[in-house]
């Protein structure tokens, strides 16, 4: 992938991710995740990871991000009102996050495998969807069908959950 | 009293839609087969096709006045038709006819004739009225102008289009 | 200069040249065609005549006769591009207006996207032409065969879902920036349901990942080039027990598949999100003159792009039985590969008219109904065929 095209998208990935938490209509900022998620999975396309970029889109821009925004349409959200400054709460807020980079900082410096550059990208191209599918069924079988059968014990829940009568 | 519909029994394969969705779609099919062989009766083609030739006897169209077979206007200005006219689409200034003319003892004769073809409503009336058997409703349908002014038809288009009429009253033959 | 000459010049311009012809020559006239065609056969449907009258208005050019070509009518599509475009664009005081303007191109970009991913064609070699033209501007030209296909990613199929996925948004977006309450009914039909019917497709489609045992579009038809269409086994020649066996789970995942679609692309008998007869117009009540036909443009685009795929996954896409490809090279290899091009539209369109057929036969669904069918009948019709799919792989 060009630079050009990288500092591009992550550059609009960036902008997008800050738009979300900065924009006061809720729906606004649904679709500012939405281009996010968009950028981010450009990234992947640009590391040959196709099959995730292309399931990052489906999953999250196409599925979740869609429920998201129905919700928010059904439950009509106003524009958030602006609101006073508590002091403290600004004040734990930059404290919370102050210390959270101050972490990374730290942890990050120490991590040995982080400081060697990452092996160039094959030139040929990957069949990548086959290679995760044979890394899931073989070297991480088991985790894969664990995460299977919890997702199966949630989407139970939350059916018997939802077909409770109120009483 | 509640009247409980009995639902009907549905086998395996009325629950199953599908075959009944393939006999529509079949019978939609036969009509579009048969109207590319041309074997459906569609409307007429306007342009191409017209109504001239069978028009029924009584069809009314243009309003139009018409001379008798001595070639005089059989229309008196008596105005009735002006006056029975529902949407006024008749206007007529009456006039005298001079005395040196062999119809003089007709007395009357419209100066202006005019029908506004915008207002009128094929009603029939103006015919139905008419004492002299003078105007009548022609098999003319297809009425069109591009400005108001041609839309309004005058005496010498009204009886160029109604043309000669030997009718039953002929009070006025100078021969009787 | 080294700049210059690393940039890839010949695909560049390859790319580009596939883009425009199948965006602007293939995809958009055939688009307005289908309209045409639309209005054209549900009319024969109806024992009416339909729209045969618009010719090409010649005698404006100054020749002697208006052109109206053999069916008569075929000027229709160019009269109703240029109503659209100059009827006024208005745009309603109580709309949310950013969103309001975004939505129809997002309706209409999706649907164009995903036309990348679709394999059109076997390949082009027009060397012959090239090399001779180069050596007037005396360069070198030749480049041997081309991919008749924008982007043969190993994701092909996969990216078709996740692009297609992402038009709803511009559904949603126009049923709530209208601010009224019957495009917003429409806007939240059209979501719940596309979401619905967006798992029964993706599952139906993986018994043919299963056979082809690739999810990469231009492999899948390289499959049935080499071993029959997946629907048609015969096609190749032969016909041998695992073929008939595997014929049964194929046919459930194409009628699985084919109803999904009319769900997905808001096709009747699944055109709750825009009923007239309940919702006015639906989601587009509000937009006028282009912003409406790019609307237009953008459900009859997912309609052309979805019957491209069902070609290309059960109809073998551009391979015609004892038709070779086109990469013998020379002049004939350059007709074999027009020849597959052709093919693959034909075949594109003939689904078309199924599309149209099937419109104008059936009554529209409840909104219950398409929603059990699609969660209580097609998801698990498509969840056991895969298993079925699997178990005849497995034991043949």
């Amino acid at each position: 992938m060009s630079p050009v095209l990288f500092w591009f998208f992550t550059f609009l990935m960036l902008a997008f991710a800050t738009l979300v938490v900065v924009n006061r209509n809720p729906v606004a900022s649904a679709l500012s995740l939405v281009v996010t998620f968009l950028s981010l999975a450009a990234l992947f396309v640009g590391l040959n990871a196709y099959f995730i970029a292309v399931i990052q889109v489906l999953v999250y821009a196409g599925a979740v991000m869609v429920l998201f925004l129905f919700i928010i349409m059904l439950m009509d959200l106003k524009a958030e009102r602006r609101r006073k400054f508590n002091l403290l709460a600004v004040g734990g807020g930059v404290l919370v996050s102050v210390g959270f980079v101050g972490e990374l900082v730290l942890v990050l410096g120490r991590f040995k495998l982080g400081e060697s550059p990452f092996p160039a990208l094959r030139a040929e191209k990957i069949d990548d969807v086959r290679e995760v599918g044979m890394t899931l069924f073989t070297t991480h079988n088991l985790p894969f069908q664990v995460i299977g059968v919890l997702i199966l014990v949630a989407t139970i829940g939350v059916v018997i959950l939802s077909r409770r009568e109120l009483k | 009293m509640a009247y409980i519909v009995p639902r009907p029994k549905l086998t395996f394969a009325e629950k199953m839609y599908l075959p009944s969705i393939v006999a529509g779609m079949a019978i939609t099919f036969k009509h579009l087969k048969r109207m590319l062989k041309g074997e459906t009766k569609v409307v007429m083609q306007y342009p191409e096709e017209k109504w001239d030739s069978n028009m029924p006897e009584h069809y009314r169209g243009a309003p139009t006045l018409v001379k008798d077979d001595h070639g005089r206007e059989r229309c008196v200005a008596c105005q009735l038709c002006e006056f029975i006219c529902p949407p006024r689409a008749i206007t007529i200034s009456p006039g005298e006819i001079p005395a040196e003319n062999k119809f003089a003892k007709v007395e009357k004769y419209p100066v202006e004739f005019k029908i506004d073809m915008i207002r009128c409503i094929y009603c029939g009336m103006c015919e139905e009225v008419c004492p002299e058997q003078a105007i009548f409703l022609r098999k003319d349908y297809a009425i069109t102008g591009t400005s108001r002014a041609e839309m309004v038809n005058d005496k010498e288009k009204l009886y160029e289009m109604g043309g000669v009429f030997d009718g039953l009253i002929h009070k006025w033959n100078p021969k009787k | 200069m080294d700049f210059i000459h690393s940039i890839p010049w010949f695909l560049i311009f390859a790319s580009l040249a596939k883009t425009i012809f199948i965006i602007f020559l293939v995809v958009l006239p055939m688009v307005s065609y289908t309209v045409y065609a639309e209005r054209r056969v549900s009319a024969l449907i109806q024992d009416r005549v339909g729209p045969n009258r618009t010719g090409f208005p010649l005698t404006l050019l100054g020749f002697k006769k208006d052109f109206s070509p053999f069916l008569g009518g075929l000027g229709q599509p160019v009269a109703d591009a240029v109503k659209f475009l100059l009827k006024e664009d208005f745009t309603p005081g109580h709309v949310n207006k950013p969103y309001f303007w975004l939505a129809p191109a997002l309706a209409m970009m999706p649907a164009l996207i995903t036309l990348a991913a679709i394999p059109f064609g076997s390949v082009l070699d027009l060397d012959f032409l090239l090399i001779p033209l180069g050596h007037l501007f005396g360069a070198e030209w030749g480049h041997g065969p081309v991919k008749m296909i924008i982007s043969d990613m190993n994701v092909g199929l996969l990216f078709m879902f996740a692009i297609s996925s992402v038009s709803v948004y511009g559904i949603v977006l126009a049923g709530w920036s209208s601010n009224s309450k019957y495009p917003f009914l429409g806007g939240i039909r059209s979501t719940s349901q596309m979401i619905s019917y967006e798992l029964c497709m993706g599952l139906s489609a993986v018994p043919v990942l299963l056979v082809a045992s690739s999810s990469g579009l231009s492999s899948i038809v390289n499959y049935q080039v080499a071993h029959g269409w997946l629907l048609l086994p015969f096609t190749d020649g032969s016909l041998t027990l695992r073929e008939i066996l595997l014929w049964i789970p194929i046919a459930i995942a194409f009628v699985t598949f084919t109803i999904s679609m009319f769900a997905e692309t808001n096709r009747l008998p699944f055109d709750l999100p825009e009923s007239e007869t309940e919702l006015v117009a639906g989601y587009h009540t509000e937009y006028s003159s282009m912003k409406f036909a790019l609307f237009f443009l953008g459900e009859y685009t997912a309609m052309i792009a979805g019957s491209a795929l069902i070609v290309v996954l059960f109809f073998g896409g551009w391979h015609l039985p004892f038709i070779p490809d086109g990469s013998r090279g020379g002049f004939w290899g350059a007709i074999f590969g027009f020849v597959n091009i052709t093919a693959f539209f034909a075949k594109v369109a003939m689904l078309l008219v199924v599309f149209i057929w099937v419109r104008w036969t059936l009554p529209r669904f409840r909104y219950d109904q398409l929603m059990k069918l699609g969660w209580l009948y097609l998801f698990e019709i498509a969840l056991a065929n895969i298993f079925l799919t699997a178990g005849i792989l497995a034991f043949t």
